[in-house]
């Protein structure tokens, strides 16, 4: 319900403020700065701030919905990433910088985001370090329209105590979310294209073979949202098993779901002007980022075979508690 | 898009369930062996199922005033997803607890419900379902088996196939067309409840790849039925088994058919001491993490009163999938290290998962069925 109440307003504003166009034209190289005016004025982006630390202190389920907002407007900003910057800051007594903030869980391949980004959150092992991000000298990839940067360089800034749970579990929970709520508007993209387009005398949505495509695209679509959200459940002390649930899931239905989209648009969805695009290359970025689903399998299947559990038992204890 | 099909947590009252069945089946199924324990809800024990009616796990979400247990779906769920993920052989009592039961409670009279309910929560009668005929399979309008209006009721003529347990059940809930032909489609059609015991009635056991015997063809000469056969309206047995179909597609049961197999390879290669397949363990056990909380949603949408058919449609094609991917993952596993001793019960497992699984995506609608029924709930067709 409360959820309800605050999904309204976000997407209202995302609506206004975040059209197609504008994602276009900050990924063409215009500042992001008017578009982060106008989400950092909605108030939303201290949503996850403790009561104690003077915020509303929502939990990260209340603002699970919002995220998959941010991923279902392809917003070109690091929003889901500040929010959570802005909750440990305050939860350490770190003033939060104004500006949008990207986590850093790894340097050595690029962070989605990381060239709108004014500073950086970086896991340096034992604790969690605030730098701007010009210390780390973002530098483009030279892939078109991404807004991925390059980090490198030691930064200086402020540290704060590592969380109970990783940073890299907290920004996989995000990506999770993100695909979700990409997941679900390439869903409705793709079943009314496929209702409105003729070929042979019919719109192609009434060929079986593509209603049995759609048919599993909605299967995942549904899996990326159950498995965002049980990431989402626990708050942003994620244990490392709920991190992996959601990311598996969603980092592995993500190619699924975009291969479907652009194979139901045919070439159409891979011109530049179309707005598809702008979610499919976003699900792929978001797949690659902190870690894909072969990193999580890894570390999940190593502590599940430390133990002696059935599986129900471990997803029980381990997923579900 | 289903945009009701939201994670749910278990209720805690229900989770309270939980030690009870635990403690049964530690008496009752942990010292079958591995490979009759992969069998799960084929594995046929009338004796466990009556067991476990008098222990009061069955008729969990139906009435107490008719033998049940006045709970709701979430309570079988637990007690569900901790038989399957047992083994336990539930076959026997099944259908009658899952489907026949609910259906009567829907649809049937209050003296259908008295004479069957509470006789199914003790695990005493024990039903099949008659749909598939030779000429129906995932056509089910199309079935031909006839009831003729007589002065004392009904007589039916016709065969069905594929039943199972026709062969251990005492009563078949049947559809039947009682009027119009065949190209009239769904109108026409009416569940019966059929007394396998009456005159005309011939059941011949199927023995399948796998060595068992867990359906059958049923064949109706003259079978001559009371008024009081007929389950709801005459005419209207199509709707009443779409409704009950939900029940079939949407619990835990789509998604732990192999789990027993999935269980004994991890702890094969604990014995081992391996570790090299970490990853693909860690991918099918959030895979089953993802579907369990499907399964779960699902369910809290029955606990909302609703009969959620696309929602039930969608976890059963993604769980049957797992299902079956797993046996194909794990023989690759064991294969790829082939000086590495396999226990012949593990092996024995495999090999009948393997065998079987094939069957997890026809029985209860096959995958492109199920397919189907999304794509119309996407508003496709």
């Amino acid at each position: 319900m409360e959820s309800q109440e605050l999904l309204e307003p976000f997407v209202r504003m995302l609506e206004a403020a975040c059209p197609p166009a504008v994602v276009r034209a900050i990924e063409a190289g215009e500042s992001a700065a008017p578009l982060w005016q106008e989400i950092a004025q909605s108030g939303f982006l201290d949503a996850l701030v403790a009561e104690e630390h003077g915020g509303p202190g929502l939990a990260l389920a209340d603002i699970e919905p919002l995220i998959a907002a941010l991923g279902a407007h392809a917003v070109p900003l690091p929003v889901a990433e500040t929010m959570v910057a802005r909750a440990l800051l305050a939860q350490a007594g770190v003033a939060a910088p104004d500006g949008p903030i990207v986590l850093v869980t790894a340097v050595a391949q690029p962070v989605p985001c990381g060239l709108v980004a004014e500073h950086a959150l970086v896991a340096t092992g034992e604790a969690l370090m605030l730098c701007s991000i010009a210390e780390m000298s973002p530098a483009p990839t030279g892939v078109t329209h991404s807004l991925a940067a390059r980090l490198s360089g030691i930064p200086q800034g402020p540290t704060l105590p590592r969380p109970t749970a990783t940073l890299r579990a907290i920004a996989a929970v995000l990506r999770a979310c993100l695909i979700a709520g990409a997941a679900a508007r390439l869903c409705d993209l793709t079943t009314a294209y496929a209702a409105e387009r003729v070929q042979f005398g019919k719109p192609i949505g009434r060929q079986q073979s593509l209603q049995q495509m759609l048919a599993i695209m909605a299967e995942d679509m549904i899996a990326c949202r159950i498995a965002a959200q049980v990431g989402a459940a626990h708050g942003i002390d994620v244990p490392m098993p709920v991190a992996a649930t959601a990311k598996i899931t969603t980092s592995s239905a993500a190619p699924r779901i975009a291969a479907t989209a652009h194979a139901v648009h045919g070439a159409i969805g891979i011109s530049a002007e179309y707005d598809l695009q702008l979610l499919t290359r976003r699900l792929h970025g978001w797949r690659v980022a902190d870690g894909s689903e072969s990193y999580w399998a890894q570390l999940l299947g190593t502590a599940r075979l430390a133990g002696a559990e059935t599986s129900v038992d471990w997803l029980r204890h381990s997923v579900f508690a | 898009m289903f945009d009701t099909l939201t994670l749910a947590a278990l209720p805690v009252e229900d989770e309270a369930l939980r030690p009870a069945i635990r403690t049964f089946i530690a008496r009752h199924v942990a010292a079958l062996p591995l490979d009759r324990r992969a069998r799960s809800w084929q594995g046929f024990s009338a004796d466990f199922s009556r067991a476990l009616g008098e222990a009061g796990f069955l008729g969990l979400t139906l009435p107490k005033a008719y033998g049940g247990q006045g709970k709701g779906p979430f309570a079988r769920f637990v007690v569900v997803e901790e038989l399957l993920s047992a083994g336990a052989p539930v076959a026997a009592h099944w259908i009658a607890d899952r489907q026949s039961a609910p259906l009567l409670l829907n649809f049937g009279t209050e003296a259908q419900r008295h004479k069957h309910i509470p006789a199914i929560c003790r695990g005493k009668q024990l039903f099949c379902i008659g749909m598939s005929e030779p000429g129906s399979g995932s056509d089910l309008a199309s079935v031909r088996t006839r009831a003729d209006r007589t002065d004392k009721g009904w007589v039916v003529n016709g065969q069905k196939i594929w039943t199972t347990n026709a062969m251990h059940s005492d009563y078949m809930i049947a559809l039947v067309r009682t009027s119009g032909t065949s190209a009239d489609r769904q109108a026409g059609l009416s569940q019966l409840i059929v007394d396998l015991k009456a005159p005309g009635v011939t059941v011949r056991p199927i023995v399948d790849l796998t060595g068992d015997a867990h359906f059958a063809e049923v064949f109706f000469e003259n079978v001559e039925l009371g008024e009081d056969a007929l389950i709801g309206k005459e005419g209207e047995g199509w709707k009443q088994v779409v409704a009950e179909l939900a029940f079939e597609r949407s619990g835990p049961e789509r998604i732990y058919s192999s789990v027993v197999l999935l269980d004994a390879w991890v702890r094969h290669m604990q014995v081992a001491r391996r570790n090299t397949a970490a990853a693909l363990v860690g991918r099918l056990t959030t895979e089953l993490a993802t579907l369990r909380a499907m399964s779960i949603a699902c369910t809290a949408r029955l606990v909302a009163g609703e009969s959620p058919v696309v929602e039930a449609s969608i976890v059963k094609d993604r769980g049957t999938g797992f299902e079956q991917e797993l046996p194909v993952v794990i023989a690759d596993d064991l294969a790829a290290h082939p000086d590495e001793p396999v226990s012949e019960e593990l092996y024995r497992t495999l090999m009948y998962v393997t065998h079987i699984a094939p069957s997890f995506s026809l029985r209860g609608g096959t995958r492109e069925i199920l397919r189907g029924i999304i794509a119309r709930g996407m508003g496709l067709r």
